[in-house]
């Protein structure tokens, strides 16, 4: 399963760099979520990414893994709660997918929302830029 | 001039049938194996190590031997580490055999000339630290912390008292918030000043009865001396919490301010460090703590202890917090570090701290018009310089100026730490090299500096190897040496 | 001063170029009041010859493998140590550097920890090794701490009693603050019982620590409780002692999860305890679980193979508070003279020390056991080290008097760690005792006996 590539004007972002995308899936709404790609090319040569196991609930701003560099390492925070449903293990093996296509084949996991009013609180992709100029500084 | 069959490894090397060493025949009655121990728990072949022989083996490890910068060898003002030249006559006296060749559970009577010796260095650190008690121990300076904390803990909880926080400056090496962590401590940041010192507001807003430690490294890992320290110790010891310090840097402070006396409960001494017993690559270390008085019934068993005359080792000691590590500690580590403070005496020791501040600020003075110094123009045994300017102007790094250094037969110094300073490049002299030596190295930066950026990026050229790649390292380990599959 | 190099003059010319007055105002940052207003209290300096005479009469003070023979072990060995370790090990381009932050720079050392960690992993049957921690028990601590992140089981932990006790006390120590109960599973008949093994388990068990062989020189039933282990799905972690992997069945080759051992046998003095050499090895799936360094092979920037250190990320420096392990500094020196020990040995050089070990072992029990009021205290297959029974409350006389009367280091009493067994000594013997050495040690033990009984 290849999702085509989001374009980043439809994601909606954390302020710690994850993004979102919404959609109906058998009558439930399920986030998938990735990290960003400038999140990506600050963090520079990626060497591993540790991703949860299908079926764990995380709470929004809870940590589900971990994203390291050679001399970095990140959490990952999860922007909404819900249910793990799907772990993309092909990123694991090709970190480039990341730095290649990160709000397509770079997603990261699928959460079932237990509450969708969370999404209200993330960033639109004009303030997440405005952020992250402000952080480039 | 160089033997290039000698970066092959030792695995390339083997021949079946090739021997190093060899053994004599068993002058005891034999018997076939089977008979003393029960097949399924014998090998079916010998594990599938190499074969070479002696010469060999010799003539790999001696050109591995010249790939290593080293203190014997070379200029390694690698900062927070001390760096200092080994004292030759160290090493043969830690090889005689009543110090090497001594058994742990040798009964006391038998081990009086050496207890004596590690009795007296236990004396020798509580005066150096200004405390009251010391353990040998910890076999380094990490493992140091964890037991001092571990000590702390067994305090709080013998008076009642459940405190879960650790508070540690931003600036500090990683393992303090790391040995935090394994005693079972939160550990809370505080930040540091742009000065590179605690700052007390934020110290203040983080300290309360939760707090159990404050750990502090002073002089500090910007090679300075927080002159804060009794206003900090005050503060804490008022919550009533303790003052653990991180003693890498006693170096520059040895006879002329004591722990014990600016403040701190418990520290740890690196002797690899302070007291020349030699790095090795990469340890052996040593991490003896000195505590104050109060502290001291919780100290791992067990210490040495004299009674008219006759030492002994006391585990009789129902407080104690129990063990970090098997059997004494690192005796061969602690053995050198006897010889180089009976080297010294007081007034040597002295001597050490001023000439490494004195060779750190003198070289200090020499840096300071070729890269920002951002602490200023003085400090203690080291001194951190930025390479920001250098990035924003001309495309060089701190890393880049590192590897240069190397091609300018300079090991580098510490680069990228302390965080708290982008670009860094820690710069520890210690005292004993020469003024030359300094002025040498001073006069490779300012070449470097004038050089090309393109000569930065391709540095270091007459290395053995050149930048390897860390990025493949890490994402496909490969961690040992296996046999090219049978086609 | 003979470390210096400052002149008077150059101290001069320095405090003039930093603009200071005298030494002492470089200290200014050291507030007056927080100085030392007197001279250390320490002895005064010694030169050379009078050092080298003070250590000189403080090691004659102090009973050797020099001038007495040692049947001492329980997890120090008195193993013979080919010239070509120290030779090597004494050059000062391996023992003056430091760890290799400048991979440039240090190829020998960083080429020297890739063939240690091959060498444990061969030596083992693992997939991966580190560089080297402090020493056995602590590895054997840290072992257990990996298996609660590994198995994400914070409940339980298992040790056999048969398991070195002080490498038990350092577990306790690491776990006291933790909460983490830790299970302590009796071995009354020298080894443990895979059944009771199975009764201490439980869902929430993370790991279970076995040594072999034991710290009584049994050999454990290794392949049965790492069944047991797994069946409960915990992960079995062993401590070894590496010279028996001449002989005995390597530890991956029976299931073990996670391989520790004291690596002091390996080349390195006893000196008192250490330093000593703490060795761990995994299965590869743990890897990033692990502390301490780890060196990785890559090629430079010229394609030319080449070794840095890597997995950095789960190291102190990085990640800090949760960092894998707060160790930094390792035992670098001690991992090298195990590599120049085990590339010098070769498979049947390690071999022999085993086989000479075992053999003379069992020579040495038959014929304490023939000594009268002597007596083994398990029946259970022992490699180089078996437990002695003597008349009740003559260990301390026995042993006592082995070593005034007859200059014999004849065994270590059990009874400060397990009081059932306070009339028991721990015998061991390596390939370097002779059968003459043997004789003597039963001679004295029986003329002692007859006397003090």
């Amino acid at each position: 399963m290849t999702p085509a590539s989001f374009a980043p004007q439809d994601l909606r972002f954390a302020p710690t760099h994850e993004w979102v995308h919404v959609s109906a899936e058998a009558g439930a709404k399920v986030a998938t979520v990735g990290v960003s790609a400038f999140a990506v090319a600050a963090l520079t040569d990626l060497v591993y990414i540790e991703l949860p196991a299908v079926g764990r609930t995380v709470k929004a701003g809870e940590s589900f893994g971990e994203i390291e560099s050679v001399k970095a390492v990140s959490d990952l925070y999860s922007p909404v709660s819900g249910e793990i449903v799907a772990v993309n293990d092909d990123v694991a093996n090709h970190l480039e997918r990341l730095s290649e296509d990160a709000y397509g084949r770079g997603w990261l996991i699928k959460i079932r929302l237990s509450d969708e009013k969370e999404l209200a609180a993330l960033l639109d992709h004009a303030a997440y830029e405005k952020q992250c100029a402000e952080e480039a500084h | 001039m160089r033997n290039t069959r000698s970066t092959q490894l030792l695995f390339e090397l083997s021949k079946p049938g090739r021997r190093g060493v060899c053994f004599p025949a068993a002058d005891v009655p034999t018997q076939p194996l089977e008979r003393l121990l029960p097949k399924s728990a014998l090998a079916d072949a010998p594990p599938p190590l190499p074969e070479l022989a002696e010469p060999e083996v010799v003539r790999h490890f001696t050109n591995l031997s010249t790939l290593n910068m080293s203190v014997d060898t070379h200029f390694y003002p690698l900062g927070s580490c001390t760096m200092k030249y080994n004292p030759k006559r160290n090493e043969r006296l830690a090889a005689l055999p009543g110090m090497a060749h001594v058994h742990p559970y040798q009964p006391d009577e038998s081990l009086q000339g050496l207890l004596a010796l590690l009795f007296g260095l236990q004396q020798y650190l509580a005066e150096i630290a200004g405390l009251d008690a010391v353990s040998l121990q910890p076999a380094a300076g990490a493992q140091g912390e964890l037991t001092a904390l571990l000590v702390a803990v067994a305090y709080f909880k013998d008076r009642g008292e459940r405190r879960p926080h650790v508070l540690v400056p931003d600036s500090a090496h990683g393992t303090n918030p790391a040995s935090a962590a394994m005693a079972g401590f939160e550990s809370i940041t505080v930040r540091s000043t742009p000065a590179g010192l605690v700052d007390l507001d934020d110290l203040r807003a983080k300290l309360d009865d939760q707090t159990a430690v404050f750990m502090i490294t002073n002089p500090n890992t910007l090679g300075m001396f927080d002159a804060q320290i009794r206003e900090i110790a005050d503060l804490v010891h008022k919550a009533g919490g303790l003052i653990y310090l991180d003693g890498a840097n006693m170096n520059a402070i040895l006879g002329i301010a004591r722990p014990g006396d600016f403040g701190a409960d418990m520290m740890h001494f690196n002797p690899h460090k302070t007291f020349s017993g030699p790095h090795g690559g990469g340890g052996p270390g040593a991490g003896p703590i000195a505590v104050r008085a109060k502290l001291a019934p919780y100290l791992p068993v067990p210490v040495v202890v004299e009674r008219d005359g006759h030492y002994a080792l006391d585990y009789e000691r129902p407080k104690s917090i129990g063990r970090v590590r098997s059997f004494f500690g690192n005796t061969g580590v602690l053995v050198r570090a006897y010889a180089y403070i009976r080297t010294h005496g007081p007034d040597g020791l002295r001597r050490i701290a001023e000439n490494a501040v004195l060779n750190a600020n003198y070289l200090l003075s020499q840096v300071k018009g070729l890269l920002p110094v951002p602490q200023g123009d003085r400090c203690m045994h080291e001194f951190v310089a930025t390479a920001a300017r250098l990035k924003q102007e001309k495309g060089a790094t701190a890393m880049d100026l590192a590897k240069r250094l190397l091609d300018y037969g300079f090991h580098a110094p510490t680069v990228y730490f302390p965080l708290t300073v982008r670009e860094s490049l820690m710069i520890e002299p210690t005292e004993t090299e020469s003024k030359e030596t300094l002025d040498a190295f001073a006069a490779a930066l300012a070449q470097i500096l004038s050089e090309p950026a393109a000569a930065l990026h391709d540095a270091p050229l007459t290395t053995p190897i050149s930048r390897p790649d860390e990025v493949r390292a890490a994402r496909q380990p490969v961690l040992r040496w296996q046999p090219e599959p049978v086609e | 001063m003979p470390y210096l190099a400052n002149t008077a003059e150059d101290q001069q010319a320095m405090l003039m170029a930093i603009g200071a007055g005298s030494l002492d105002e470089l200290f200014a940052q050291v507030p007056a009041e927080l100085r030392l207003q007197r001279s250390l209290n320490l002895p005064p300096a010694l030169t050379e010859l009078e050092l080298t005479q003070h250590l000189g009469e403080l090691s004659a003070r102090t009973a050797s493998t020099a001038d007495k023979v040692c049947f001492l072990g329980a997890g120090s060995y008195d193993h013979f140590i080919p010239a070509v370790v120290d030779a090597i090990a004494s050059r000062g381009e391996f023992y003056t550097s430091y760890t290799p932050y400048q991979p440039e720079a240090s190829q020998g050392n960083l080429q020297a920890f890739f063939e240690y960690q091959t060498l444990i992993t061969q030596l083992t049957g693992m997939d991966v090794s580190n560089a080297s921690l402090y020493d056995g028990a602590s590895a054997a601590a840290e072992a257990m701490l990996m298996t609660l992140t590994a198995t994400k089981r914070y409940g339980r932990l298992i040790v056999a009693r048969s398991v070195h006790p002080e490498y038990r006390q350092v577990l306790d120590t690491y776990l006291e603050h933790l909460g983490i109960e830790l299970v302590t599973v009796g071995t009354p008949g020298g080894t443990l019982a895979p059944a009771d093994l199975a009764a201490a388990l439980n869902n929430e068990t993370a790991g279970v620590l076995v040594q072999q062989p034991n710290f009584f020189g049994c050999l454990e039933e290794m392949a049965e409780l790492a069944e047991v282990t797994h069946r409960a799905g915990a992960l079995f972690v062993v401590a070894v002692d590496p010279i028996s992997l001449g002989l005995l069945r390597r530890p991956g080759d029976y299931g073990a999860d996670i391989v520790v051992a004291e690596g002091q046998s390996l080349g390195s003095p006893m000196s008192f305890g250490g330093p000593y050499l703490g060795i761990m090895a995994c299965r590869e799936e743990f890897v990033r679980r692990m502390p301490g360094r780890i060196t990785g092979q890559t090629v430079d920037r010229h394609g030319r193979r080449c070794w840095v250190l890597t997995l950095q990320t789960r190291e102190q420096h990085i990640r800090r508070e949760k960092a894998t392990s707060n160790i930094c500094t390792n035992q670098g020196l001690f991992a090298l003279r195990a590599c120049i020990y085990l590339a010098t040995l070769g498979p049947q050089g390690l071999r022999e020390v085993a086989e000479l070990s075992l053999r003379k072992a069992h020579y040495a029990a038959d014929r304490l056991a023939a000594v009268d009021g002597l007596s083994l205290e398990f029946d259970r297959p022992y490699f180089k080290e078996f437990v002695v029974r003597a008349p009740r409350g003559l260990v301390e006389p026995l042993l006592e008097r082995a070593y005034r009367d007859d200059g014999l280091l004849a065994g270590v009493p059990l009874g400060r760690w397990y009081p059932e067994l306070a009339d028991c000594f721990l015998v061991t013997v390596t390939e370097k005792r002779t059968r003459g050495e043997i004789d003597r040690l039963a001679e004295s033990l029986s003329h002692i006996a007859a006397l003090v009984r």
